[in-house]
């Protein structure tokens, strides 16, 4: 099975900062990791490479310290990678991103399945992988939370709901989307962490994936970031004095006469 | 301290550390409690191709040595020696393949086990026969195109869980110590069965279980080496295992004073911290200390073997004697540094001091490994006289 895993890198959510002026992410400095729900995805990836063999490759559409994250994927397992970089995808809204994605797909000769995380931890909307099933023209089932069969030919998923779950058989070719539950992503292995050491991801530009610079970046999107803003703290603190005995049966106090929890007799 | 090790040991070191904080650490006491074998967590270390490290790249391995072995041991061990002792005691199983396997043997059994599909085990010790390895009775006996095998075997790690077994059995009693011989025994062989699984006081994780051979038949191409060489097989096999026993001890040992010393800076009495009352900054500063030399001594040993030298059963004797003595004494005062604490299950001391024991017994006890300093001190200075 050809898997195609979509990585996006994030910042580290423990240090990111806004920007007061401009209201947009300060970037630099930040430490980058891999967007934490893509993790579950090639956690995924790996695990149905494990069932019925294969190859895994990592796409991922960012700046040129995105092939960072990509060496970090061949720590994991992943067989290669492709950074798709060029400053015209700047500013790219997930209409835009998904087109860049798309075409990256086509560029790596397509895939019999691409595994998305269910969302990107800084942009958040969970629209990428459904935006790009559908450039693709590929049937989706997005919150896959197990894959109970693989073959060559199709899946058979359970898709989160809030109540329970759907059991989809999905044809193959196909793009899930997962969640936490399809398995805790492992440590990176040794063998994948050595041969990250020399690996260069290979790179392909607007130019290179047939895409013209009205299609990508600032100028491909519909959307305009106007304001980005950390709201303030709407939490009120209170100090509880004296010793812990009386300061914990008071908070108990306080959690009752909010109705937060209930005290049985 | 800086042992200036090389990009790909720091490597090795981090892998281990992520797995041990990730893995281990959250499941290390249920493990313990219930005396569960740490089957989720052997796959992880297979994933992470752990147990390749000492297995030469042509059959699948990293081609590591004794140093990545001990860096990857005491990672480990710093969160639970129970989980420890099982990967190890692949690599005990292994290593009379890999010293004496001929090419059949080495390319059928080893990349079995540096994938981790396979653990294996090592099977010397008897109910009669514990440090006095000498006076095995298991039996193997040469039949046409087989060996038969009969006796048994006791307290044998890994024992019920792993697929391949280096087994010590006498072929020629009239030989003595030049009588015993090595086998490669398969989970499965006709005859060969697991029999009581043991209840312990520490490394509860571990599988540790008698192994049955009742007219065990196997094919002769399994025995290792030579008939007669079964000894040497078994020292040389302690020779490499042993500077891994001293890492599992700096790490446990490592694990120890991690938890006292922050319970200490934490911990209030007499209205401040108790690591500000000298008798336990004191017994705090001679825990690290002793770590930090047996952990010199084990870096040192691991890499003296690595370099090919043949005269290592002192160095490695040595390498195992010293940092399971500190093991044992450093995990001690880390119960006694929690003080009530230490002593609840609800905090990890209490496991170290019962994991720290085992260190001080297995793979030859520590006076035996003092005998050994010893004959060969007597061999040296007694040299040209
Ligand atoms: C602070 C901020 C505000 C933004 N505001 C807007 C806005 O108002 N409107 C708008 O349209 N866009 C906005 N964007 C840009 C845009 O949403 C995203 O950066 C980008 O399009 C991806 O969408 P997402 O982050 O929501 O990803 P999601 O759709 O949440 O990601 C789902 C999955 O798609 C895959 N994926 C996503 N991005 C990539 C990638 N670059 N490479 C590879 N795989 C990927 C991953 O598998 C991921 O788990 C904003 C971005 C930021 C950081
Ligand atoms: C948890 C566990 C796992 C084990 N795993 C394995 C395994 O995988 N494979 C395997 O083959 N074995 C294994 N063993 C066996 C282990 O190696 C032996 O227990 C050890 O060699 C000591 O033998 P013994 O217990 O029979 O003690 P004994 O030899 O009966 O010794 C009892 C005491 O007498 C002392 N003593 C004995 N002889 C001398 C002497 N000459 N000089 C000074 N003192 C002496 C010993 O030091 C000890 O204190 C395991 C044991 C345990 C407890």
């Amino acid at each position: 099975m050809k898997i195609i895993v979509c990585l996006k890198q994030v910042p580290d959510t423990a240090s990111v900062k806004l920007d007061p002026v401009t209201h947009t992410l300060k970037r630099e400095g930040v430490a980058a990791v891999i967007n934490p729900f893509d993790l579950f995805a090639l956690e995924a990836a790996l695990q149905l490479r494990e069932r019925v063999g294969g190859q895994i490759l990592a796409l991922t559409m960012g700046p040129p310290q995105a092939a960072e994250m990509l060496r970090e994927a061949i720590g994991y397992g992943v067989d290669e990678g492709l950074l798709l970089s060029d400053r015209a995808f700047a500013g790219a809204d997930t209409w835009a991103t998904t087109a860049a994605l798309a075409a990256g797909v086509r560029h790596l000769g397509g895939a019999d399945l691409v595994i998305c995380g269910k969302q990107a931890v800084d942009g958040d909307t969970a629209q990428v992988g459904p935006g790009l099933a559908q450039r693709l023209g590929l049937p989706q089932v997005a919150f896959v939370k197990a894959i109970r069969e693989a073959s060559a030919e199709h899946l058979v998923v359970e898709r989160q709901m809030d109540d329970g779950y759907d059991l989809v058989d999905l044809p193959l070719p196909a793009l899930i989307t997962v969640v936490r539950e399809i398995g805790e992503p492992r440590p990176p292995s040794l063998k994948g962490k050595m041969r990250a050491k020399k690996y260069e991801a290979p790179l392909a530009g607007a130019a290179a994936l047939g895409l013209a610079e009205d299609q990508v970046g600032l100028k491909g999107s519909f959307t305009q970031v106007v304001e980005v803003f950390a709201p303030g703290a709407a939490g009120q603190r209170e100090m509880l004095p004296g010793p812990a005995e009386a300061a914990g049966r008071a908070v108990i106090d306080r959690l009752v006469a909010d109705k937060v929890i209930l005290l049985g007799s | 301290m800086d042992y200036f090790l090389s990009e790909d040991q720091m490597m090795i070191r981090d892998l281990c550390r992520q797995i041990a904080e990730e893995r281990i650490k959250p499941v290390r006491a249920e493990l313990d409690e219930k005396e569960q074998f740490p089957r989720e967590l052997m796959k992880s270390l297979a994933q992470a191709d752990l147990f390749g490290l000492i297995i030469p790249e042509q059959y699948g391995g990293l081609g590591g040595g004794c140093l990545e072995n001990c860096i990857a041991v005491e990672e480990l061990s710093r969160a639970c020696v129970g989980v420890s002792t099982t990967f190890a005691a692949s690599f005990l199983g292994a290593y009379p393949i890999l010293l004496f396997g001929n090419e059949a043997q080495k390319s059928k059994y080893l990349p079995l086990i540096a994938s981790g599909e396979q653990l294996a085990a090592f099977a010397l010790t008897e109910s009669a026969s514990g440090s006095d390895a000498g006076s095995i009775q298991t039996q193997a006996r040469r039949e046409g195109d087989e060996y038969v095998i009969n006796g048994s075997k006791q307290w044998i790690t890994n024992g019920g869980e792993a697929g391949i077994y280096s087994v010590i059995a006498i072929t020629d009693r009239s030989k003595g110590a030049r009588g015993a011989s090595a086998f490669i025994v398969e989970e499965g062989d006709p005859g060969f069965s697991v029999g009581k699984k043991e209840i312990k006081l520490g490394i509860r994780a571990s599988a540790t279980a008698e192994l049955i051979f009742n007219e065990c038949r196997i094919p002769a191409d399994r025995l290792l080496a030579k008939e007669g060489m079964g000894f040497i097989v078994a020292m040389r096999t302690f020779d490499k295992s042993r500077p891994g026993v001293g890492a599992q001890a700096v790490g446990v040992a490592q694990g120890a004073l991690d938890e006292a010393a922050s319970f200490a800076r934490t911990r209030k009495q007499f209205d401040k911290p108790i690591i500000t009352f000298q008798a336990v900054a004191h017994m705090l500063a001679d825990m690290a200390t002793k770590i930090e030399a047996a952990r010199a001594l084990v870096y040192s040993v691991a890499r003296y073997v690595d370099s090919g030298a043949k005269d290592i059963s002192k160095a490695g004797a040595m390498a195992k004697l010293f940092p399971t003595d500190i093991a044992m004494e450093v995990t001690t005062n880390a119960v006694q540094v929690l003080g009530g604490h230490g002593y609840m299950r609800d905090y990890p001391v209490e496991k170290m001091m019962r994991d720290a024991k085992i260190l001080q017994i297995y793979e030859g006890t520590n006076q035996i490994q003092r005998n050994v300093i010893g004959q060969e001190l007597n061999k040296e200075y007694g040299r040209g006289k």
